[in-house]
């Protein structure tokens, strides 16, 4: 099993990591090497000073405008506009001098009543007392995401151009190849949780908000720096907010969304704005969504112990119970036939396989039941110049890269402690003709910074580049340069033959750590 | 067929015994059993109806005059009546299970001379009546909705689940449906009660009660426990009737898998190749071409069967067959839109009426393949012509009745009597302002009643008088007004085939990059290309109009199904993914395809991922 220790040690304090080449990982001290990086696409930052940020909540603000002398009625409905029944009842209880003693008695009652009844549900399912942000936050792939500059991130799957979601809930479209950026808003656009473009599509880009789904679509040959909102279809369904995950079908056909409140999960056909909602009993909510490559299962992880995978074909799904949290991450092969991921509370990374024939999975060695670890990520300590670092733990996300050569894993750190910092882990995989994860090293940035998300560019021409959006606001691009094992090659790894670097053990490079053997 | 009925049974018989209004009945199993066998029979023919009267491809109404033509047409009015009828039979199965004073039609009374007499129970009155109003209420609103249009999912699904999905939609739709009958029935009995009730009184002898309050009062109406039995046996009535529709849609719309090709030349009718060119029932032809674009996206076995060469020969016969008639539906659709554009660009220049003629002369061949509807009510949407497009029946309708023919053909050529034309059965014989000029044989072949006629200048003439005769009503305009974008959803109206051809085309054509191994698709890929090209142009200028972009306002509490409203938004992005999925699949090497310049230039823009 691969575990950190077999990492080579992390950069000391001041170098970033600038790409790999020849199998190792380079780094560079200072800004001239930033420089040169720069030639690929587009590397950017956002001081946080340059973000106009909402001073507070609409609902902060609202005793402060709110008239009133409005009368009963006027107020009773307008509760029940903004807060439901429970609303109107806190309003009728509120203003028991002006209704009947019996009435604000028998609201108050079922106030009372109606808050065990959710203090009870919320016993069951904790999340579900969070605030909307809180629960963004909890169940977001961005690390720290309400402190975070750079909310979201996507790749467009077929070019090379990004939308990122900034903490002043606009979207930024840049293109390498047009001058224009447009900036998305909407009244309707707040708490972006994640961004994903329409597969096959040039133009759609799906946001999830706090209280509904957004799918933009962007004329990439429009000059217009805003688009008016008249560019986004609204898709929203009572009940199912806020929106934490939303995945789109490879074939751009369907998207997918989840909110961890809400324990349907919600098939999409966004051109004619109807939903298909797909519920099983339990779980308390859906938190997480990827879809495979390939298009044939998508894994849905709930709040509580317990994902499930569905297959695409006839929806149906299997449950998979896990013994500590819940599933904080997971990540597809290209070929869709295995799925890492994380479970909240452990540090490892499992694997389950499964086989051509669709809904019946066979997990690898230990039975239906049971997922394969193939990795180990306990804390391990490394000495740097600058004093000994402790690099591991809990799991934050985990991308793989479009070839399937690369495995990116952001660990979460301690942000309390300085010598537990945040840090990007990269494995090296090989699928074939065993499933293989080998140590590459460490992504780090510049002293300071801590990486907050990460994705792949879904075709990068030599390899594997790696986007990573830093606390401090920067985006950098990490390029990892392979020949692919797919690409008919001679020599058995997959990383091209090349000398291998002197100072280092050969065995760090070539070991297997983890061998499954295919039955 | 049978399944879907046998669960009926089962569904229906659970629902009945757990009915607040049959669990009251402690009385008379005898009764109770013949109200259910005869519950069981309005089942029967609810599902039957259901049968002869569903479509995959949902008529629209072009204006509200045609709306009411559709109401009106005996076809419809006889579904109506026979809803009202079976309606009356539900609620006297409610009546006599909810027993108590309901129970009986008339009931012994004395006067008040002592004398014994039969009198009538006018509350057994207002429940048959409920019935009936509900039922003719429901057929109503089943045309206006479109009740009877099958759609399909997206997203496949068991039928159970699927069920279970639907079942709380379908109560809460039932209950409000029930709610609005009910009050529409009281108001209506408010006024016009004492109509029947004096009526059945006579027919049957039977005497009114004097010393009981008459029920079509305010007073005598607001009882609430009549209110409730009401209520609850209308829901009773519409949740039986809904439920038997949502399981005929699911059985309907299931997959069915044809196979590809077969080794028994008896069975060859039944391969996909042999059902997508078959026209005649539409939804066997629906079904075709959903599991075409399921076996494209997802069964790799099947996709070789579609690639390979058949033995003797080595033809691609199954492809050859497949693509030609996607290819054919997909060209269709764009002459369709082509024609649609032509007529309304020339809308916006006085046009003659000889123009309009010219017009639709060249293109017979579209003509029949275009709902009548749209293309009567477009090229007519001229000022001049509004007496053209006053019916807009829809021919292309695999259930068109030979009555809706008979009565849309050439009828009364010799009777322009204009000035008098206000209701509907009237103006079904006016004649046409156009004939089919390539004369009776188009004519018999297209089954579109074009009239052949005389285009006399006196008609001409006439009918300009009867024009700003009748432009002066607010009332006929309003009838007459074209309903926005509703010429724009009857054109689309049938996309759902188009979207399944495109979906599985692209798929097929994706897949062949990689499993085909006799290159049977590199020979139809330049046509394939071209006709998508073609018909993203076509789209793109369409929705360029007025009105076709708008979304329609979503309805989520309503039986009928309405998504064929944004079947063209559907299609619009199904046909940009669909080439998008052959661009992206063959890249660079899409250049080697002898296309022309035009398309070449326009595929560049696709290759770039700037469309």
């Amino acid at each position: 099993m691969c575990s950190l220790a077999l990492f080579p040690p992390p950069l000391p304090s001041g170098q970033t990591t600038l790409c790999e080449s020849n199998n190792e990982l380079l780094s560079g001290a200072s800004t001239e090497d930033r420089l040169k990086q720069e030639s690929s696409p587009l590397s950017l930052h956002f001081p946080r000073e340059s973000l106009k940020l909402h001073s507070r909540t609409e609902s902060s603000s609202k005793a402060a405008f709110l008239d009133h002398s409005e009368t009963l009625w006027m107020r009773s409905a307008a509760a029940w506009r903004d807060g439901g029944f429970t609303g109107l009842l806190n309003e009728i209880t509120n203003s028991h001098t002006e209704v009947p003693k019996w009435l604000s008695m028998s609201s108050g009652c079922i106030l009372a009543l109606l808050r065990w009844v959710s203090s009870f549900h919320g016993s069951l399912f904790p999340h579900l007392t969070l605030s909307s942000e809180d629960m963004i936050a909890e169940f977001s792939q961005v690390l720290n995401w309400s402190d975070c500059v750079v909310r979201a991130f996507a790749w467009h799957p077929h070019t090379d151009k990004f939308a990122v979601a900034l903490l002043d809930d606009s979207i930024k479209i840049y293109n390498p190849k047009s001058a224009t950026t447009p900036t998305l808003k909407h009244r309707l656009q707040r708490s972006v949780a994640a961004v994903q473009w329409k597969p096959l599509c040039a133009s759609a880009l799906a946001v999830a908000c706090q209280n509904c789904l957004l799918v933009w679509h962007v004329d990439p040959c429009s000059l217009s720096t805003r688009p008016s909102s008249g560019c986004a279809q609204v898709l929203s369904h009572p009940g199912h907010s806020p929106v934490t995950s939303i995945a789109w079908s490879p074939s751009g056909s369907l998207l997918l969304s989840a909110s961890p409140m809400d324990s349907t999960m919600m098939v999409w056909d966004v051109a004619a704005e109807s939903c298909v909602p797909l519920q099983r009993v339990g779980g308390g909510g859906v938190s997480f969504l990827s879809w495979s490559p390939d298009g044939s299962h998508v894994l849905a992880s709930t709040p509580s112990a317990l994902f499930r995978v569905w297959e695409t074909r006839m929806w149906t799904c299997e449950r998979w119970p896990c013994v500590k949290g819940r599933c904080q991450s997971g990540c597809w092969s290209p070929d869709g036939s295995r799925l890492l991921f994380t479970v909240q509370g452990e540090m490892v990374i499992y694997a389950l396989t499964f086989t051509d024939a669709p809904g019946v999975p066979t997990s690898t060695s230990q039975g239906p039941q049971a997922a394969a670890v193939v990795a180990d990520l306990s804390e391990t300590t490394f000495s740097t110049p600058d004093g000994d670092i402790v690099v591991g733990g809990e799991i934050q996300s985990l991308v793989w890269d479009p070839r399937g050569e690369r495995l990116a894993v952001l660990l979460k750190g301690d942000p309390q402690a300085a010598d537990r910092p945040a840090i990007i882990a990269v494995f090296k995989t090989r699928a074939n003709p065993i499933f293989e994860l080998l140590p590459c090293g460490f992504v780090q940035g510049e002293a300071g910074a801590e990486p907050r998300l990460m994705q792949f560019h879904p075709n990068f021409q030599h390899g594997a580049l790696l986007t990573v959006c830093w606390s401090n606001g920067r985006i950098t691009h990490v390029p990892f340069y392979f020949v692919s094992a797919g690409v008919p090659h001679f020599g058995l790894s997959g990383s091209p033959l090349l000398p291998h670097p002197q100072q280092r053990p050969a065995d760090f490079v070539n070991q297997s750590l983890f061998t499954e053997f295919l039955s | 067929m049978l399944p879907p009925i046998t669960l009926v049974f089962v569904i229906i018989s659970k629902f009945s015994f757990l009915h607040p209004i049959q669990t009251i009945s402690g009385h008379d199993v005898k009764i109770g059993i013949f109200s259910f066998i005869l519950l069981c029979g309005v089942i029967l023919i609810v599902g039957f109806l259901h049968l002869e009267y569903y479509t995959v491809i949902p008529t629209i109404a072009c204006s509200k005059i045609a709306l009411l033509g559709q109401l009106l047409h005996p076809r419809h009015f006889i579904n109506s009546l026979v809803h009202c009828f079976m309606g009356v039979i539900v609620a006297w199965c409610c009546a006599v299970t909810m027993g108590l004073r309901y129970e009986t039609l008339g009931y012994p009374c004395t006067e008040s001379d002592g004398h014994p007499q039969m009198c009538l129970n006018e509350y057994h009155l207002i429940l048959l009546l409920a019935g009936a109003f509900v039922g003719f209420s429901h057929s109503l609103l089943g045309v206006i909705y479109n009740m009877n249009y099958v759609s399909f999912h997206t997203v496949q699904q068991y039928k159970y689940l699927r069920f279970k999905r639907c079942l709380p939609l379908v109560v809460k739709c039932s209950a409000t449906q029930a709610l609005y009958s009910v009050r529409n029935y009281i108001v209506m009995y408010l006024f016009l009660g004492y109509i029947p009730r004096a009526w059945i009184c006579k027919t049957l002898n039977l005497h009114l009660d004097s010393s009981v309050h008459p029920l079509d009062s305010i007073a005598g109406l607001l009882d609430l426990s009549l209110l409730y039995h009401l209520w609850s046996s209308a829901t009773f009535l519409l949740l039986t009737w809904n439920i038997t529709l949502l399981l005929f849609r699911i059985f309907v719309t299931e997959v069915y898998s044809f196979p590809v090709q077969s080794s028994f030349t008896e069975d060859s009718h039944q391969c996909l190749p042999k059902v997508l060119t078959e026209k005649q029932p539409m939804i066997l032809k629906f079904l075709a071409l959903q599991d075409l674009a399921l076996l494209s996206q997802h069964s790799p076995s099947r996709r070789c069967e579609v690639f390979s060469l058949s033995q003797p020969g080595g033809h691609p016969h199954n492809w050859n067959a497949i693509s030609k008639e996607c290819l054919s539906l997909l060209t269709d659709l764009t002459q369709r839109l082509v024609a649609y554009h032509d007529t309304v660009a020339t809308n916006g220049r006085a046009k003659s009426l000889s123009s309009g003629k010219d017009l639709m002369s060249p293109r017979p061949v579209f003509l029949m393949k275009t709902p009548a509807s749209v293309f009567a009510r477009s090229v007519a949407g001229t000022p001049q012509s509004p007496l053209t497009s006053l019916f807009t029946p829809d021919l292309d309708s695999p259930f068109a009745s030979p009555a809706l023919r008979r009565l849309t053909a050439p009828v009364d050529q010799c009777s322009p009597w204009y000035g008098t034309v206000q209701s509907p059965h009237i103006m079904r014989r006016a004649p046409k302002l156009w004939s089919t000029s390539t004369g009776e044989v188009e004519f018999q072949k297209s089954n579109i009643s074009f009239s052949t006629h005389r285009s006399s200048n006196i008609q001409v003439l006439s009918n300009e008088v009867v024009k700003n005769f009748l432009a002066k009503r607010v009332l006929i305009m309003y009838l007459f007004n074209k309903l926005p974008e509703a010429s724009s959803q009857a054109l689309f109206a049938d996309s759902q085939a188009h979207i399944w051809a495109l979906e599985g085309l692209s798929y097929l054509v994706q897949a062949s990059f990689s499993e085909d191994q006799f290159g049977v698709v590199q020979t139809t890929l330049p046509s394939i290309l071209s006709c998508m090209l073609v018909l993203q142009e076509a789209v793109d200028r369409h929705f360029k109009l007025p009105h076709a972009s708008s979304k329609p306002v979503r309805s989520t509490s309503s039986m009928g199904d309405s998504t064929y409203k944004t079947l063209r938004f559907a299609l619009r992005a199904t046909l940009k993914t669909a080439i998008y999925r052959i661009t992206t699949t063959f890249g660079d090497h899409l250049n080697a395809v002898q296309i022309s310049a035009e398309h070449r230039k326009r595929l560049q823009q696709f290759l770039e991922y700037k469309e």
